[in-house]
C-alpha cells in the first residue's frame, strides 16, 4: 500500500512544496489570474492605489511611513491568500507527480490479424487490440476479449496483492500501467491516447482541470456582494466625513486619506474566506485521495455531503463475503451422524468457502473427518444453476449408488418429488425457521430422503452496526440491496442494524429504486462494479465504481475506489460534509470579525471630529480596545486580518473536525468556536498587535 | 422608566400576540380560497370582479406572467394618480380650491403611495382635494398593501410546492386580499376611530375664533377611513400634516392603542400564515419571535434614550414634539412600530425624539424593513435574511444550504443579495451625495451631526419604502422630490423582482426530506443566528454613517452641547 502510505507520512507542508508555493503566491498576482477570486481582486487594486499613492508622494519629496507600511501588509494580505492556494495545489502536483513516476513509458504488442507488430503504447488508438503476457506492462486502458490472467494494479491501487482479469462479465477492465504477472490475455484499446484512466486521474490531482462547484460559486458570489456593500459604505465615508468636518469646524484637508480607506476596505471584505475558499475545495479532493478515491469532479464531492440515502451491497459491505455453516439441524427420523456425514460427503468438492465451512463445522462439532471417510468410485456432480443443486454420487461394493445432494430448498423438494420421496412438513419449517433468522437454509438428501437441513450464516462484518448507527445519527439512511429471499434479508438487516432492504434485487431495481427515493427529494449515493450496476451509479448523485469493475461502471460512477472497498462510501460522505463544514465555518468567522476591526478603525478616524477645545472627540470611546495611536490601531488590523489567513492555512487545508452527529450539535460547536470564536479572536489579536508595534515603535 | 410604561408594553404586547393567530388564521382561510365570514358577504362581488375584468381565477402564473401582472398595475395606478393630481383643481370634490400639483411633487407622490411609501412631500390640508386623497391615494393605500402580500404569496409558494412553475394567479390575489381582508378590517377601525371621535365629512374647511381672540382655519375631510387604511396598510400617510398627532386623526389613548395596533397587526398575523401555509406553526412563531425580540429591543433602548438626563435640557424625560395625550411610552411605541413596519405614520415628531431613540427609528428602517416590516413586503424582506442566514451557516451542519427543504443555491443567493444591496446603496450613495452638495444641504432644518441624520432618514425611509420623515428636512424640492421618487422606486422593485424571481426558481426544485442531518430552521439557535445576521449585515454596513450622526448627538448631548 505504498501509494496510500506516503500520503499518510507527508507533511502539511513539505519544504519542496512551500518553496514552489511561494514563487506560484508571486505569479498568481496577475490580474487575470486574480480577477476569478473577486475578494481578492478587490484587495489587488487596492494595494495597487497605495503603491502609487507611496510614490507619488516620494516624487514630491514627501515619504509616509505609515502608508508604506499598510501598502506592505496589503499586498501581503494577496500573497497569503495566493499561497494558500498555491500550497493546496502543490500538494496535488506531487501526488501526481508520483503516479506519474510510477508509469512507464512502453512498448506495446499490437495484434492484427494474428500478427503482433511492437509499437509505442502511445500510439494505441481506440479498439486496438493487444497482447499481453507474464512480466509484460499494459499499455492502455482497455478490456479483456480473451484469456485470464493475474494483473499487479499496485501502480493504481497501492495493494499489493494479485487481481484477476478475465474476459466477459465484471472484471474485464485493465487499467494502463498496471502489470501482467501470469498468463496470456488479449486486450482491446478502449481509450485515445492521452485520455487513459491514468491520464484522468493524473489531470484530476493535479487540479488543471478544477472547476468551481455549485456551491463554492454561490458562496463566491455571496462574498461578492458583501465586498459591493463594504465598498459603498466605505466609498460614501468621505462625504460623511466631509460634512462632519464642516460640523465640528475642521478643515476638509483633514478628510480621510486613500491609503486609510483602502485599509478600512480591506479589513472589512471577507478576505478569510475569499483567501482560503479554493484552498478548501482542492483540500477536499485532497483528503479523498488520501483515501484512495479520485472524484471526477468537485461537484461530486459537496454532493457526497449532501446524502442521505445509502444503497449498499449486502456482500462485502454489510457481510463478509462468505457465508459460514453453523448449524446442522436433521429431519424427524434422522441420526445427527448421518446428516453430518452426508453434508461432508457432498461437500467434498465444494471449493467454495460454504462448502470449506461445512467440512470445518462437522469436523469441529461431530468429529467427522473427510480424509477418513473419502470413498472409491464417486461421481461428484458440480453445482449448476439450472438445478441449483451440487452433490455426489457413491457406487458401493454392490453396484448400488448412493446419490447424496445439497441445495436451496425448493431446488431439493423438486428434486424429492421427483424421485418419488416426501419431503417432510418439519423440514419445510426448519427451512422457513432458518430463513426468518437471517440465515440461508441448504437442505441434504440422500436418495429420496430429507436427511436435515444445513444452516449457513451470513457473518455480518464487526463494527458495521456502530457504523450505521453513525449515519443514523448524522441523517442518513442505509438501505441494504440483496438477493436473498425477504426474509434473510430482513433477519440481517435487523442485525446489521441498517433502516431498510432491497430483497431479491434485481440490477434494474436499483435503478428503480434509486428513481424512487430522488423522486422523494433524497439524494443517493451507491457503490458498484458490474456492468449491470452502471445504470444505477450514472443515476445516483455519487456514484462510486470499485476500481476492480467494468470500465462501463468506472466510466457511469462520477468517483472510483481505488481499493475497491464497499465501506468506502461512508467516508466519502465524511469528506464531503467536512468540506462544507469548513467553508461555513471560515465564512462565519470572516464574518465576525468584521465586528472588531470596525471598533479598531473607526474610533481612530473619527476621534478628531467634534473634538472643539479638547485633544480627542466624543466618538474616541469606541476605542474600546485602548489602542494607543490611529495609526498603531488601523496597522493592527490590517496586520491581523493578513496573517490570520496565514494561520487559517492548516485548517482550511485539513479541514474542520468533522464529529458524526447530528445537524444541531455539529452547528452548537461550530457556531460557538467560529462565530462566536470569531468575534472575540480579533478583539484580542488587535490588541496585541498593536501593543507589539507600539513596543518596537514602528508607527 | 416607570411601572406604568411596561404595563403599557406588556398589554400592546399581549393583544399583539393573541391577535396573531386569529388574523392569521384568517387570512390563511382567505388566500387559500375556503370559505370565510367574508366570502358571504363579498363573494359574489368577487365573481363579479372576474367576470368584468375577464379573469380565469383557475389560471395559475408563472413568475414571469406573475411579476409582468404586478408591473403593469403599479404602473397603471402610479399614472392615474400622477394625473390625478395634476388636474385636480378642475375636478369635483375640492371645496377649497386646491391648486393642480407640481409635476416633481405629483411625481414624488405618486410613487410614493404606489410603492407603499407614503412619503408626504407636501401637507395634505393645503394641497390635495378630498377626490385626490380618497380616490387617488386611499386606493393606492389599499392596492399597494395588497401587492405587497401577492407578492409574500408568490415567495411562500415558491417554497411550499415543488416540481412546478405556478405561483398563482395575481389578480385573485389582490382581489381576496383587498375585499376580504384590507376592507374589512379597514371598516371595523374606522368605525371604532369613529367612536373615538375621527371626524369624517366633505365639508369645507371652518373659520373658528380661538379664545385669544384670532381666526383660525380648521381643516376637515374623510378623515376615519383613510386613517384606518394608512395603518393597517402600512402606508402611513396622514390625511393631514401633522398624521396621527393631530386630533382628528387621533384624539385619545385609546385611538392611539387601535391605530398602533392596527400599523403592525397584519405584518405580524402574516407571519402565522405563513406558518400555516407551510405547514409548519413554528417556523412562523420563530419569525415572529425574532421581529418581536428586535422590536422590543428597539422599544427598551428608546425608553432609555428618553428617559435619561439630558444636560441641553436639563430633564430627564424628554416632552420635546410628543403629544401630552400619550406620554413618552405611547410616543416610543409608536415611533419604533412604525418604523420597524414600514408604515411611516406618526404621532411623535421623530426628529425630536432623543438622538439614541432617533438612531432606532432609523436603524429599524435601515435592516430593510423586516421587522414586522410592510404587509406582505416585510415577511418576504424577513425570508431574504433567512436565506442569507441558512446560507451562511447551514454550511456549517455539512450540507448544502437548504430552508425547508429547498436548496439554496447560486441564483437565489444572487437575488437575495441584490435585494439586500439595492436599497443599500440608494441609502448611502444619495445621502452621501446630498450631505456635501449644496442642494441637499440647504433644506437642513438643523446643524451638526442632526443635520446628518435627516439626510440619512430621509433616503432610508424612502429606500425603505418608510415614509416617515425627520421633519426638520424640507424635502419638498426638485433634488429631493426626483432623488427620493427614485430611491422609493428602486427600493420597492429592486426587491420585488428579486424576491419574485427566487420564488421563480424554488417552486421548480423538489424538496429534500428532513432529517437529523438537516439544518433546522424552526428553533431558538436558528433565532439567534437571524438576529446576528440581521444586525451583523445591517450593522456593519451602517455603523460608520450611525457614528457620524446619531451616536455622536448622544455622545455630545451628554456633555451638554447642542447645535
Amino acid at each position: 500500500m505504498h501509494f496510500k502510505m506516503k500520503n499518510k507520512k507527508s507533511k502539511l507542508f513539505e519544504p519542496t512544496i512551500v518553496k514552489t508555493a511561494v514563487f506560484n503566491s508571486f505569479k498568481k498576482l496577475n490580474p487575470a489570474v486574480l480577477v476569478k477570486n473577486p475578494v481578492m481582486f478587490i484587495v489587488e487594486i487596492g494595494s495597487l492605489i497605495t503603491t502609487v499613492i507611496i510614490f507619488l508622494d516620494i516624487s514630491k519629496g514627501e515619504f509616509n511611513s505609515f502608508n508604506l507600511q499598510i501598502g506592505i501588509w496589503l499586498w501581503f494580505t494577496v500573497l497569503f491568500a495566493n499561497f494558500a492556494e498555491a500550497v493546496a495545489e502543490g500538494r496535488g502536483k506531487a501526488q501526481a507527480e508520483f503516479l506519474r513516476k510510477s508509469r512507464k513509458q512502453t512498448v506495446a504488442r499490437k495484434f492484427t490479424n494474428g500478427n503482433e507488430t511492437l509499437i509505442e503504447a502511445g500510439l494505441l488508438r481506440k479498439n486496438d487490440i493487444v497482447v499481453c503476457e507474464a512480466g509484460d506492462v499494459i499499455p492502455a486502458d482497455g478490456e479483456v476479449i480473451d484469456g485470464v490472467a493475474s494483473v499487479d494494479e499496485s501502480a493504481i491501487t497501492g495493494e499489493s496483492a494479485p487481481v484477476i482479469r478475465e474476459s466477459g462479465g465484471d472484471r474485464s477492465a485493465v487499467t494502463g500501467g498496471t502489470k501482467v504477472l501470469s498468463d496470456r490475455v488479449l486486450i482491446k484499446i478502449t481509450s485515445e491516447p492521452g485520455n487513459t484512466f491514468m491520464d484522468k486521474i493524473i489531470s484530476l490531482i493535479e487540479g488543471a482541470k478544477r472547476q468551481k462547484t455549485p456551491n463554492e460559486i454561490a458562496l463566491t458570489i455571496m462574498i461578492a456582494a458583501l465586498t459591493i456593500i463594504f465598498l459603498i459604505a466605505v466609498v460614501t465615508l468621505p462625504p460623511f466625513y466631509s460634512y462632519s468636518l464642516n460640523a465640528s469646524g475642521l478643515q476638509e484637508p483633514g478628510n480621510i486619506s486613500i491609503p486609510i480607506l483602502v485599509a478600512l476596505l480591506v479589513c472589512l471584505i471577507p478576505t478569510t474566506i475569499g483567501g482560503l475558499l479554493s484552498a478548501i475545495g482542492i483540500s477536499g479532493m485532497d483528503r479523498l485521495i488520501k483515501r484512495n478515491v479520485i472524484a471526477t469532479s468537485g461537484r461530486a464531492i459537496e454532493a457526497a455531503g449532501d446524502l442521505d440515502v445509502l444503497l449498499l451491497d449486502k456482500t462485502g459491505t454489510i457481510t463478509l463475503g462468505n457465508r459460514m455453516a453453523t448449524d446442522f439441524i436433521i429431519a424427524p427420523e434422522v441420526r445427527q451422524e448421518n446428516l453430518a456425514d452426508a453434508a461432508v460427503l457432498s461437500s467434498i468438492s465444494d471449493e467454495t468457502p460454504e462448502g470449506r465451512s461445512i467440512i470445518k463445522l462437522a469436523k469441529e462439532k461431530y468429529s467427522v473427518h473427510p480424509k477418513e471417510m473419502i470413498p472409491s468410485n464417486v461421481t461428484y456432480i458440480p453445482f449448476s444453476a439450472e438445478t441449483r443443486m451440487s452433490g455426489i454420487n457413491i457406487k458401493d461394493e454392490n453396484g448400488n449408488i448412493r446419490k447424496i445432494r445439497k441445495g436451496a430448498a425448493d431446488a431439493i423438494e423438486r428434486y424429492i418429488e421427483l424421485s418419488n420421496g416426501k419431503y417432510p412438513e418439519e423440514v419445510r419449517d426448519t427451512v422457513r425457521k432458518v430463513s426468518s433468522e437471517g440465515a440461508t437454509p441448504l437442505v441434504v438428501a440422500e436418495d429420496r430422503n430429507v436427511l436435515g437441513v444445513i444452516r449457513l450464516k451470513d457473518i455480518v462484518k464487526g463494527g458495521i452496526r456502530e457504523r450505521f448507527a453513525q449515519l443514523r445519527k448524522m441523517g442518513i439512511k442505509t438501505v441494504m440491496i440483496t438477493g436473498d429471499n425477504p426474509l434473510t434479508a430482513a433477519a440481517i438487516a435487523a442485525e446489521a442494524g441498517v433502516d431498510d432492504f432491497l430483497a431479491e434485487a434485481k440490477p434494474e431495481d436499483k435503478l428503480t429504486r434509486i428513481r424512487k427515493e430522488q423522486g422523494e427529494g433524497h439524494l443517493v449515493g451507491m457503490i458498484g462494479d458490474g456492468t449491470n450496476d452502471a445504470p444505477a451509479l450514472a443515476q445516483a448523485d455519487v456514484g462510486i465504481a470499485m476500481n476492480s469493475g467494468t470500465q462501463a461502471a468506472r466510466e457511469a460512477g462520477n468517483m472510483v475506489d481505488l481499493d475497491s472497498n464497499p465501506t468506502k462510501l461512508i467516508e466519502v460522505v465524511e469528506v464531503g460534509k467536512q468540506l462544507l463544514i469548513t467553508r461555513g465555518s471560515l465564512t462565519t468567522f470572516s464574518i465576525a470579525n468584521d465586528v472588531a476591526k470596525y471598533f479598531a478603525i473607526l474610533p481612530s478616524l473619527f476621534a478628531v471630529l467634534y473634538a472643539f477645545e479638547k485633544n480627542t472627540g466624543p466618538l474616541s470611546v469606541l476605542n474600546i480596545m485602548q489602542l494607543q495611536t490611529p495609526q498603531s490601531a488601523i496597522l493592527s488590523a490590517v496586520i491581523f486580518n493578513a496573517i490570520i489567513i496565514i494561520l487559517l492555512i492548516p485548517l482550511s487545508l485539513r479541514g474542520v473536525k468533522y464529529r458524526p452527529l447530528g445537524a444541531e450539535q455539529i452547528l452548537k460547536i461550530n457556531l460557538f468556536i467560529y462565530g462566536v470564536g470569531g468575534v472575540i479572536a480579533p478583539f484580542v489579536g488587535i490588541k496585541l498587535i498593536d501593543l507589539l508595534i507600539n513596543a518596537i515603535k514602528i508607527v | 422608566m416607570k411601572t406604568n410604561d411596561i404595563f403599557q408594553i406588556l398589554i400592546f404586547v399581549a393583544a399583539l400576540t393573541l391577535l396573531t393567530p386569529l388574523l392569521g388564521k384568517y387570512m390563511f382561510n382567505v388566500f387559500s380560497g375556503k370559505m370565510n365570514l367574508s366570502t358571504k358577504l363579498f363573494g359574489g362581488l368577487e365573481n363579479f370582479i372576474y367576470k368584468i375584468l375577464k379573469i380565469d381565477s383557475c389560471e395559475e402564473m408563472n413568475w414571469k406572467k406573475y411579476l409582468w401582472s404586478v408591473l403593469i398595475f403599479n404602473f397603471l395606478g402610479f399614472t392615474f394618480l400622477f394625473i390625478l393630481q395634476l388636474i385636480q383643481y378642475w375636478l369635483p370634490l375640492n371645496p377649497q380650491g386646491l391648486q393642480n400639483v407640481s409635476p416633481d411633487l405629483a411625481f414624488n407622490t405618486a410613487v410614493s403611495f404606489m410603492t407603499n411609501t407614503n412619503w408626504q412631500s407636501y401637507a395634505g390640508e393645503t394641497t390635495l382635494s378630498y377626490l385626490t386623497q380618497m380616490l387617488g391615494l386611499t386606493v393606492q393605500n389599499f392596492l399597494s398593501a395588497a401587492t405587497g402580500i401577492a407578492v409574500m404569496l408568490t415567495l411562500i409558494r415558491g417554497i411550499k410546492n415543488k416540481l412546478d412553475d405556478k405561483l398563482g394567479n395575481f389578480w385573485v390575489d389582490m382581489t381576496r386580499t383587498t375585499l376580504y381582508i384590507l376592507i374589512p378590517l379597514s371598516i371595523l377601525v374606522s368605525v371604532m376611530l369613529l367612536s373615538q371621535g375621527v371626524i369624517q365629512n366633505f365639508a369645507p374647511y371652518e373659520t373658528v375664533k380661538t379664545i385669544e381672540g384670532s381666526e383660525q382655519v380648521i381643516p376637515l375631510g374623510p378623515v376615519a377611513s383613510q386613517v384606518a387604511i394608512k395603518q393597517l396598510g402600512t402606508n402611513g400617510g396622514g390625511f393631514f400634516n401633522a398624521n396621527s398627532s393631530h386630533p382628528f386623526e387621533n384624539p385619545t389613548p385609546f385611538s392611539n392603542f387601535i391605530e398602533v395596533l392596527s400599523l403592525i397587526l397584519i405584518s405580524a398575523s402574516l407571519t402565522y400564515t405563513y406558518g400555516l401555509m407551510i405547514g409548519s406553526k413554528k417556523e412562523g412563531w420563530i419569525l415572529f419571535g425574532v421581529m418581536l425580540f428586535l422590536l422590543l429591543c428597539g422599544i427598551f433602548t428608546s425608553l432609555y434614550s428618553e428617559y435619561i438626563f439630558n444636560p441641553v435640557l436639563s430633564t430627564a424625560s424628554n416632552m420635546e414634539g410628543k403629544e401630552v395625550r400619550f406620554g413618552i411610552v405611547n410616543s416610543v411605541i409608536w415611533s419604533v412600530s412604525t418604523t420597524a413596519t414600514s408604515c411611516g405614520a406618526v404621532n411623535t415628531m421623530h426628529s425630536s425624539l432623543s438622538p439614541l431613540a432617533g438612531m432606532v427609528a432609523l436603524i429599524n428602517i435601515m435592516l430593510g424593513e423586516i421587522v414586522f416590516g410592510g404587509v406582505g413586503s416585510g415577511l418576504y424582506g424577513m425570508i431574504l435574511f433567512v436565506f442569507l442566514t441558512v446560507f451562511i451557516a447551514g454550511l456549517m451542519v455539512g450540507r448544502t444550504p437548504e430552508y425547508l427543504g429547498k436548496k439554496i443555491e447560486a441564483f437565489d443567493i444572487k437575488m437575495a443579495m441584490l435585494a439586500v444591496l439595492i436599497p443599500n446603496i440608494l441609502i448611502l450613495v444619495f445621502a452621501s451625495v446630498a450631505s456635501i452638495s449644496e442642494t441637499g444641504t440647504s433644506s437642513l432644518g438643523n446643524a451638526g451631526p442632526h443635520g446628518l441624520s435627516e439626510i440619512l432618514y430621509a433616503f432610508s425611509s424612502g429606500a425603505g419604502n418608510n415614509g416617515s420623515a425627520f421633519a426638520g428636512l424640507n424635502a419638498n424640492t426638485v433634488f429631493y422630490n426626483i432623488t427620493l421618487g427614485i430611491a422609493m422606486l428602486l427600493g420597492r422593485f429592486g426587491v420585488i423582482i428579486p424576491v419574485m424571481a427566487i420564488a421563480g426558481n424554488l417552486v421548480k426544485k423538489n424538496k429534500t426530506p428532513v432529517s437529523k442531518g438537516t439544518f433546522t430552521t424552526d428553533n431558538y439557535i436558528f433565532a439567534i443566528l437571524l438576529i446576528g445576521v440581521i444586525l451583523i449585515v445591517g450593522a456593519l454596513t451602517h455603523f460608520p454613517a450611525l457614528s457620524l450622526g446619531p451616536i455622536v448627538e448622544h455622545l455630545i448631548m451628554k456633555s451638554g452641547v447642542a447645535f
